[in-house]
């Protein structure tokens, strides 16, 4: 019996993998008829992309500074500062704008997600909608999935223009690094391979992150500690799931 | 007859809900389902709008087992039956008039003025034509619970269900869905399903009663004939009687045993 409880984890594991598999399917059959009502999709890009991009924009320029102050003093002991355009893009692009817009996005926009379906959920409106022959799958998730999915691509471009900003800040405006070079570096050592390597992080961290916080949401237990705990394990999923999909990723493109 | 539920049986994690359930709605006539809180009321509406299926026994409306439908059959089927929540459940991203304006604008390509036309008239007839442009969480609940009533019309069913119409209403409110029903049932020909505790209320609306017990259909009939019936259980239910068949108490140790025990 002592392996019973361990058994017991795997078993929920693979189930809520299961579930959430069955939903994704369930979820792509009704994006391309939920595209009828391009307003509900402009809508939800809007909600889960433009209202997140404040909190996107200042991130980006903060951890750009960081990139570009740590980068410049560790680039400076090999006496290669000029390297520092190079080094803050490539960690942008590939890592830090995907993974830090995804965490980002799963603690602003994924509970802002969970917690509206999940009180639709709890206050019938999602009954309601079945009852009326109208499929909220459709309605409802769909279009905030899709939103969601379309939004952090472009999240994460913005996030790695405005951190390359905020590095060249530091480290040409404050540290003294040459601009020329600065640019001139980057634009010579980044390929299209490493700004393709961001953009399919970010499309797959959308996918994971979306379909997670809708997930939750629709399928939280209808009342109100139902609702907090599908936020909460919105945010603790996306996260974990982000930063382990980038590693997969990661290696993926070393191999390939 | 529009909904038939014959010998049906279901259990949620093995706990028994409905066990042998029999039960008729008659086309165009107010059929009140009453019984105390907790017995199943509101499962059996999900029962007859094909969101959970029996485990056994049959469920049929408009003269269709439900367990042999499609999800699409339920859908085309469901597009007859309007429903009327307890607490309204309207979309609270849209106001009043796009509520009422959501099945059609889902269901159909009508123009806009036909629209307009249709939704006004819904919202005219439960007396809120003013509060069209109000948001959901502007509404009081009574206000709330007929622009429910008039979206749940404005489709035109054929039936009309209606989940305890009465609970949370000041006396005015309550007796203004009241009339409503009644008046939807006489004037647009609907036949109405009913499910409430409030046995004075339904009494003065309805034309057939059912009063819901363990599972199981306990007493039917018009109102004054559950009234003058001769199980006790119907009459203390009937009555609003705290002690009778339904103990007041929930089941627990003996009183004096487990005071004594706590003092230990």
């Amino acid at each position: 019996m002592s392996n019973g409880g361990a058994n017991s984890v795997v078993f929920e594991g693979v189930r809520r993998l299961g579930a959430v598999t069955i939903f994704l399917g369930q979820l792509l059959a009704q994006c391309l008829p939920s595209l009828a009502r391009p307003r509900l999709l402009v809508h939800q890009i809007y909600n889960a992309g433009a209202r997140s991009l404040i909190i996107i924009m200042l991130s980006g320029l903060f951890v750009g500074m960081v990139l570009g102050l740590q980068g410049f003093e560790l680039l400076q002991r090999f006496g290669s500062e000029e390297a520092l355009g190079t080094a803050a893009a490539l960690g942008l692009l590939k890592e830090l704008g995907p993974v830090v817009t995804a965490l980002l996005f799963a603690g602003r926009a994924g509970t802002a997600l969970t917690s509206e379906i999940g009180l639709m959920r709890a206050t019938d409106q999602l009954t309601a909608m079945e009852i009326m022959a109208v499929n909220p799958l459709r309605y409802v998730a769909a279009p905030r999935f899709l939103g969601g999915v379309i939004a952090m691509p472009l999240l994460a471009g913005i996030f790695s223009v405005i951190g390359l900003y905020g590095a060249q800040l530091i480290g040409v405006v404050l540290m003294g690094v040459d601009r020329g070079v600065f640019w001139s570096q980057m634009q010579g050592a980044v390929g299209l391979r490493d700004v393709m390597e961001g953009l399919v992080k970010s499309l797959v961290f959308g996918v994971a992150c979306s379909l997670i916080a809708v997930h939750e949401g629709y399928h939280a237990e209808p009342t109100a500690a139902g609702v907090g705990l599908a936020t909460t394990r919105t945010v603790v999923a996306s996260s974990v799931v982000v930063l382990l999909l980038d590693y997969v990723l990661t290696a993926a493109f070393l191999q390939g | 007859m529009v909904v038939d539920v014959r010998d049906a049986y279901y259990a949620v994690g093995g706990r028994p809900i409905f066990s042998g359930l029999d039960l008729t709605v008659r086309r165009g006539r107010i059929t009140a389902i009453m019984g105390p809180s907790g017995t199943g009321k509101t499962t059996l509406l999900r029962l007859i709008t094909a969101q959970i299926s029996a485990d056994r026994g049959q469920v049929m409306a408009f003269g269709r087992d439900l367990a042999t439908l499609t999800s699409d059959d339920v859908y085309a089927l469901r597009r007859r039956i309007g429903m009327l929540f307890q607490n309204g459940a309207l979309l609270t991203d849209l106001d009043v008039f796009e509520n009422v304006a959501f099945p059609v604008r889902e269901h159909t390509n009508l123009p806009e003025p036909l629209i307009r036309l249709l939704v006004l008239t819904k919202l005219q007839a439960v007396g809120l034509r003013g509060a069209a442009d109000l948001m959901p969480a502007e509404l009081s609940g009574g206000m709330a619970r007929r622009v429910a009533l008039a979206r749940a019309i404005v489709m035109d069913p054929e039936v009309l269900i209606y989940d305890e119409p009465f609970v949370g209403l000041d006396p005015i409110s309550l007796g203004v869905i009241q009339r409503l029903i009644k008046h939807m049932n006489a004037a647009l020909g609907i036949t109405s399903i009913v499910v409430s505790h409030d046995v004075q209320e339904l009494a003065a609306i309805a034309n057939d009663s059912y009063l819901l017990s363990a599972g199981r259909i306990a007493a039917s009939g018009t109102p004054a004939e559950l009234r003058a019936s001769d199980s006790a259980a119907v009459r203390q239910f009937m009555t609003g009687a705290a002690e009778g068949p339904v103990a007041f108490h929930y089941p627990a140790p003996d009183y004096a045993t487990e005071l004594l025990a706590a003092d230990e």
